[in-house]
């Protein structure tokens, strides 16, 4: 009875912090989505519109033009094509790495187990900086716009190992030991057993490759601006506009009055969908994956 | 059984063939990861060497004792170029600026998230504030640019030209460092909220009991719970104050504010690439890193001196 009464008395006390708090966040939110909300607006309205006053979340004069434009003229196609790729194959690759090495570390009794652990974990701390690898990845190993450049360098996060690993670890042995009485091989054993038993940390990790994959810029941007990705896409995009092409260019040569700026936004909103598609997944997921990456080492 | 055996083995293990025929199936699954890691990790690492080497693009491929051998100048000329000083300054107030606003913003964010009472909005709140995170540093940008350009949203919204990205001094910095808190503010706190939410909630109850007001508990119960965090991720922090990286630097800059918004890493590509100077590059980031190391170890003796937990 005593315990209720506080409560409400504290209540009744503090309502104007809470009413500030309430005030507080959603301006917060307003913050956040507003610069996205005004993208999509720009990227739906008529360019020559948008021109007058960008300043806007609901298109004045709804169209369609610019996504068209951008998809039948501004070679949008490919680089969309090599970011999927990029994504699909380099999550998978890096899955199946990432999964095999971890279970091989969490084997206590794996003659190397110490040694390869600390040869990864080291690379954590000390790495060879930008102009060695850029010189191994370019000139020595030769795979300058290579879609493998894509791919190997990145293939394995030593983060992600250890993440997984942890969590077999946390696996009950039974299972593991019962088929390996049962004469199961260690390949098998990792694939038939530990691999299903993974699914929650698999997600998380298979995320954090997918998202890393999909935003990667700087690879495309130092090694192969000839396999351009969407991100890099809109980089060049950008470029252009900062370089003052006129920015009637567009209309003239296809009589679409479509401006820069417009053409900027639309690449921005394709290029950031795929990450609004996962969001639910990842928001599920990464926080999970980040208190998992609190458990100390 | 097995289980027993199993421990037995692998407190007592030695070298043989017959071993490694027994793990053949472990070896297997993992020296190719190994060998990935010798060549994309350690060989960049012992590419280190170039920093004390004159290498040019038509004498990279030279075999090593090739190489002409020129000391430290590779390092005397990086520190006496004419850009290295301000690259330096840019280097440490970009970061500074960055540590202190980006934590003491993460940390009251998720301070009063945690006091926020409304439950439902609260986790919409969260929800939304680490969605900038996940969004790449080219599309931010490119948003960036469509608000804080000249012609830009906030201009348009103000009425007046502000060059908010376009001002060539350390003023791009503040801009730089305001789009990077509100990008990743949102995701840097969760890890705040969690320590929060580790706090033992019978000191809450104690506190209400003895009559402390709700700035009072957070004031002696919340911020004490989150300082052995806070302190850990500064030291952190400090161990890369030199290592800003060069993506968001060049996507956030036009080239009239490059002056101030160019960091050493992008001066290593710059210098390393941009002029064929591997060996120059390859010094400047090897400088970058070294002195990472030395801050850290460092802010670790500095935290154990002070009473906190040692890092590393």
């Amino acid at each position: 009875m005593a315990k209720n009464s506080t409560k409400v008395m504290n209540r009744t006390k503090i309502q104007g912090f809470d009413i500030f708090l309430l005030i507080f966040f959603i301006f917060m939110l307003v913050i956040t989505l507003y610069p996205f909300l005004n993208v999509l607006a720009i990227s739906l309205n008529d360019s020559l519109d948008t021109v007058r006053n960008i300043n806007f979340i609901i298109p004045r004069k709804f169209t369609w033009q610019n996504y068209v434009y951008v998809f039948e003229e501004n070679n949008i196609i490919e680089p969309f094509v090599i970011s999927v790729a990029r994504t699909l194959v380099g999550t998978v690759v890096s899955m199946v790495c990432t999964s095999m090495l971890a279970y091989v570390l969490s084997r206590k009794d794996f003659y190397f187990n110490k040694l390869f652990t600390i040869l990864f974990v080291l690379t954590m701390y000390v790495s060879g900086g930008l102009i060695p690898e850029y010189l191994l990845i370019k000139r020595t190993l030769n795979l300058g716009n290579n879609f493998l450049v894509y791919i190997i360098p990145g293939m394995i996060w030593v983060y992600n190992v250890i993440l997984v690993r942890s969590y077999i670890e946390g696996l009950p042995m039974a299972l593991q030991e019962a088929a390996k009485i049962d004469g199961a091989n260690d390949a098998y054993i990792w694939a038939r057993i530990v691999v299903p038993l993974c699914k929650p940390v698999n997600a998380t990790v298979a995320l954090f490759y997918a998202v890393g994959q999909w935003n990667s810029f700087m690879d495309t941007y130092l090694y192969a601006p000839k396999l351009q990705t969407l991100q890099y896409k809109l980089y060049a995009i950008m470029q252009q506009a900062t370089q003052k092409i006129d920015p009637h260019s567009a209309q003239a040569t296809t009589g679409r009055t479509v401006t820069p700026i417009s053409v900027r936004m639309a690449v921005t909103i394709i290029a950031t969908v795929p990450i609004l598609i996962v969001y639910p997944f990842l928001q599920k997921y990464f926080v999970g994956g980040m208190t998992l990456g609190a458990v100390k080492d | 059984m097995a289980a027993k055996k199993q421990k037995e083995v692998h407190v007592k293990q030695k070298f043989s063939l017959q071993l490694m025929w027994k793990q053949r199936y472990l070896l297997l699954m993992s020296v190719p990861f190994l060998i990935w890691l010798i060549i994309f990790k350690y060989i960049p690492l012992w590419g280190w060497t170039m920093a004390f080497q004159e290498v040019k693009p038509a004498t990279f491929s030279l075999p090593f004792f090739e190489r002409e051998f020129v000391g430290f100048d590779n390092f005397i000329t990086a520190f006496n170029d004419r850009l290295f000083d301000q690259t330096m300054i840019n280097t440490i107030g970009i970061s500074f600026l960055g540590i202190v606003l980006g934590t003491l913003s993460s940390i009251v964010f998720a301070v009063l998230l945690n006091e926020l009472t409304f439950i439902r909005f609260k986790k919409i709140t969260q929800t939304v504030s680490y969605l900038p995170h996940f969004v790449s540093w080219v599309i931010i940008a490119s948003i960036a640019k469509n608000f804080f350009n000249d012609g830009g949203v906030i201009d348009t919204m103000f009425n007046k030209s502000f060059k908010l990205m376009s001002t060539n001094s350390p003023q791009i910095w503040l801009v730089i460092v305001l789009i990077d808190i509100w990008k990743e503010m949102g995701w840097n706190a969760i890890i705040y909220l969690s320590a929060i939410a580790g706090i033992d909630t019978g000191l809450y109850e104690a506190a209400k009991v003895d009559g402390a007001n709700r700035f009072q508990r957070i004031w002696h119960i919340t911020l004490p719970g989150i300082k052995p965090t806070a302190v850990v991720l500064t030291i952190m922090s400090i161990g890369s104050v030199l290592s800003v990286g060069m993506e968001r630097q060049m996507l956030l800059s036009v080239p009239v504010v490059q002056e101030h918004t160019m960091v050493l890493s992008w001066f290593s590509y710059e210098r390393g690439i941009g002029r064929n100077n591997y060996g120059l590059g390859t010094a400047i980031g090897m400088f970058q890193s070294l002195v990472g190391v030395v801050l850290l170890l460092i802010a670790n003796k500095f935290a154990s001196l002070i009473g906190e937990s040692k890092l590393i």
